[in-house]
């Protein structure tokens, strides 16, 4: 499902959203908090030509509300664009890890 | 409820009710996690419905970080309590606690996530009263 691609810098990727209720607080806490440990800049658009937002801003994540079924993609730019793009895209098929959400491992 | 001392910036919860505080805390650790320091009160001393000076005090000591500390309160009295509380701290935290103007279980959570990655307290509290309808 992912479709990392990098070029100097600059990095996009798409994968499908699973998540039974979609985008909703905690899968959106959990994508926000990953996105902000790059340094790279990172957008999260509900479909390939956007509307783009700021994947490390909370209130914009959440007010996405995007449910099951969206393709989200990802695009950054930044030294760390493609690590990022890829680790976003990874939690998203992982499911947000919710299934070890309560063993606190997310 | 303390945590590790870190730099991040602390969260302090002041609820009418212990009950909300509590669980309004609750939310904050599992869907955020460790890494923000943390401290709620709520009820009066007699075990009722309220606020108190002292208890926010208490609160904003187990949540201090030197990075500062975002206060989220319910009701009125929560919110002019907090603002004495932040009166009569020393004059070295001084500009350093700010209350949001937020829900304050919703924004205790997005408080607390901006704060895990490292933000100010002025972001945090940006972030916290994007929320709020104008």
């Amino acid at each position: 499902m992912a479709e990392p691609g990098s070029s100097n810098g600059a990095s996009a990727g798409s994968v499908l959203l699973t998540h039974a209720v979609g985008l909703h607080a905690r899968p959106s806490v959990k994508l926000t908090k990953l996105a902000k440990t790059f340094g790279a800049s990172i957008e999260l658009g509900t479909g390939p030509e956007g509307p783009w937002i700021d994947a490390k801003s909370i209130v914009k994540v959440m007010a996405a509300k995007a449910p099951q079924g969206t393709t989200l993609h990802f695009r950054a730019v930044g030294p760390d664009a493609g690590e990022a793009v890829a680790a976003l895209v990874d939690l998203v098929e992982r499911d947000f890890d919710e299934a070890a959400a309560h063993a606190g491992n997310g | 409820m303390s945590t590790q001392a870190n730099g991040n910036v602390g969260i302090v919860i002041v609820s009418h009710s212990p009950d909300v505080a509590k669980g309004t805390a609750e939310m904050v650790r599992q869907m955020v996690g460790e890494e923000v320091p943390l401290a709620f009160c709520g009820g009066n001393p007699d075990g009722g419905l309220g606020t108190s000076v002292e208890a926010i005090l208490a609160a904003i000591d187990r949540a201090w970080s030197e990075a500062g500390v975002a206060i989220l309160v319910d009701l009125g009295g929560a919110e002019t309590n907090s603002e004495m509380a932040i009166e009569m701290q020393p004059e070295a935290r001084a500009g350093r606690i700010v209350v949001c103007n937020a829900p304050i279980v919703e924004g205790a959570v997005i408080a607390a996530t901006e704060a895990s990655g490292g933000a100010s307290l002025e972001a945090v509290r940006r972030t916290a009263e994007e929320l709020s309808p104008a």
